[in-house]
């Protein structure tokens, strides 16, 4: 595939080329979609244990005595809440209410947090940060910094193999800094799969010696590098938001059904006059999960039908394959976001049967 | 990646072999393998016409959704319901059990005007690059 403006690439550009991955343009850049297979990989990440690159995301740091004020004028969460080696996730919001980014929150010290930003929304997301600094340092620690997840059931146990960290004591959205394999990294126990797992800070340098390691470190674990695809259908199993799909500057966190990372009571924040409205008065749509009762996939901009008349539009839609159906997510008008709720997608001019379900669509048993 | 001698190709990575009056229409080995998993497969219906280069149905993979185009000319006499429930049949053996379509052909030299499999080994050389 020829491109017009050069792609960038991670650390792991020549490792994803070794490993046979097909390579595609994801938010300007060159990443791997898939290795052996996207169902093969997702099965791989709900039975064993996957890892994946996703050094694209960015990384932008907020230092200085008014960093905390500066991060909680920016965000929707009550950063409050956030104690050293917490991570929080967080939404950036306009004035309007309209989200800028979703995004993760790391509390390093009371004056030095870090942001985790979708690739797509980097440089935007710096600009915005940056017009709202005030006195706080803001630096872009992107290109320094590489992120690899380690996601699946097996996850902890192959970690523990590289690195004296107490990951037992770790729990869910905490991170810690110590060694992996030799290299200095920030654990942290995050992810984007709906399973348990890490996602790994490394110094850019040591990125590609870090990815060897725990390939090395997990193929009797059955671990194995996912791509991009995979990641996909993971998270929409999980019914995590995706920005681009479920999130843009025209959504809010709570139309998107994420309210309870918005702290509407408590210090003031960009875009939460708008959202105080907006709870007021009510969404005028709502993000539902919808599982499909005919063959066929439902995909993002495909209207949702009640009686022929539309009424929503739909965001992700795929195939699930731990599920084995078509799921996707949609916004609809808040009168038809009841689960059980029987509605329609036009796909390629046909009226395909759907149901309202709960989401998330899957959910991991609980093993800790 | 496989390229039978004996079939002939269309620039849209339809396969087609002919036996008389019928030929048979699927998707390349080259196409299965760049869709990925294949998890849906719209054909038409038994006695439909298809017309060279329109739509004759539809494959999605997990990743994407997919026109396929008629190759060539003719009326549709059977269709593989078998990729109804296991569509993954095309990415497991595409000129074999992952045929899609059967039609008599209304015109039986419109197949001379499609790819030999070298031309076509050629073609996704070109497409690669």
């Amino acid at each position: 595939m020829s491109a017009g403006a050069a792609l960038r690439r991670t650390p792991l550009w020549g490792a994803h080329r070794r490993l046979g991955a097909k390579l595609v343009e994801f938010g300007g850049w060159e990443m791997p979609v898939s290795y052996r297979g996207i169902v093969d990989e997702h099965r791989a990440v709900r039975t064993a244990a996957g890892l994946f690159d996703v050094s694209h995301m960015g990384e932008i740091e907020v230092s200085g005595s008014e960093a905390g004020a500066v991060c909680q004028t920016l965000t929707t969460n009550d950063i409050g809440r956030l104690v050293d080696g917490q991570v929080q996730y967080t939404l950036l919001c306009r004035p309007d209410g309209g989200v800028v980014d979703d995004v993760t929150l790391y509390r390093r010290g009371p004056e030095r947090y870090f942001f985790c930003v979708n690739a797509s929304n980097a440089a935007k997301d710096l600009d915005w940060i940056r017009a709202h600094a005030r006195g706080a340092t803001i630096t872009d620690r992107s290109n320094a910094t590489a992120l690899l997840a380690l996601q699946g059931p097996r996850a902890a146990a192959i970690l523990a193999r590289l690195t004296p960290a107490p990951l037992a004591g770790l729990r869910s959205f905490r991170f810690i800094d110590d060694r992996v394999a030799g290299y200095a990294t920030l654990i942290s126990r995050t992810g984007y799969t709906g399973e348990d797992g890490f996602e790994l800070y490394v110094a850019a340098a040591d990125a590609e010696r870090l990815w060897s390691a725990l390939l090395d470190a997990g193929g009797d674990d059955g671990l194995e590098p996912i791509g991009l695809g995979a990641r996909d259908t993971l998270r929409l199993e999980a019914a995590l938001p995706l920005y681009g799909h479920e999130l843009d500057d025209t959504t809010t966190p709570l139309a998107a059904g994420l309210a309870r990372f918005v702290a509407l009571v408590g210090d003031d924040f960009l875009g939460r006059a708008a959202l105080l409205g907006e709870r007021q008065a009510g969404s005028p749509r709502r993000l539902v999960g919808l599982e499909l009762r005919a063959p066929g996939i439902a995909r993002q901009g495909y209207a949702v039908l009640d009686g022929g008349v539309t009424i929503g539009r739909v965001t992700s839609g795929t195939h699930a394959p731990t599920l084995g159906r078509a799921i996707a997510l949609a916004y609809v008008e808040p009168s038809h976001a009841t689960p059980g709720a029987a509605l329609a997608v036009e796909i390629r001019g046909r009226a395909v049967a759907v149901a309202v379900v709960p989401t998330p669509f899957y959910k991991r048993s609980q093993r800790r | 990646m496989s390229i039978p001698e004996s079939l002939r190709y269309s620039e849209e990575h339809e396969w087609v072999a002919v036996a008389g009056a019928v030929a048979t229409i699927g998707i390349t080995d080259y196409a299965q393998e760049e869709l990925g998993d294949i998890v849906f497969v719209e054909l038409p219906a038994v006695g439909a016409a298809l017309q060279r280069s329109q739509p004759l149905g539809v494959v999605e993979s997990v990743k994407a959704v997919s026109d396929v185009y008629a190759p060539v000319a003719g009326t549709v006499i059977e269709v593989n319901d078998a990729l109804a429930d296991h569509p993954e049949i095309i990415n497991e053996d595409p000129y074999g059990k992952g045929w899609m379509v059967r039609v008599t052909l209304a015109d039986p030299h419109e197949v001379d005007g499609l790819m030999t499999a070298q031309q076509y080994g050629e073609f996704i050389a070109k497409e690669k690059a």
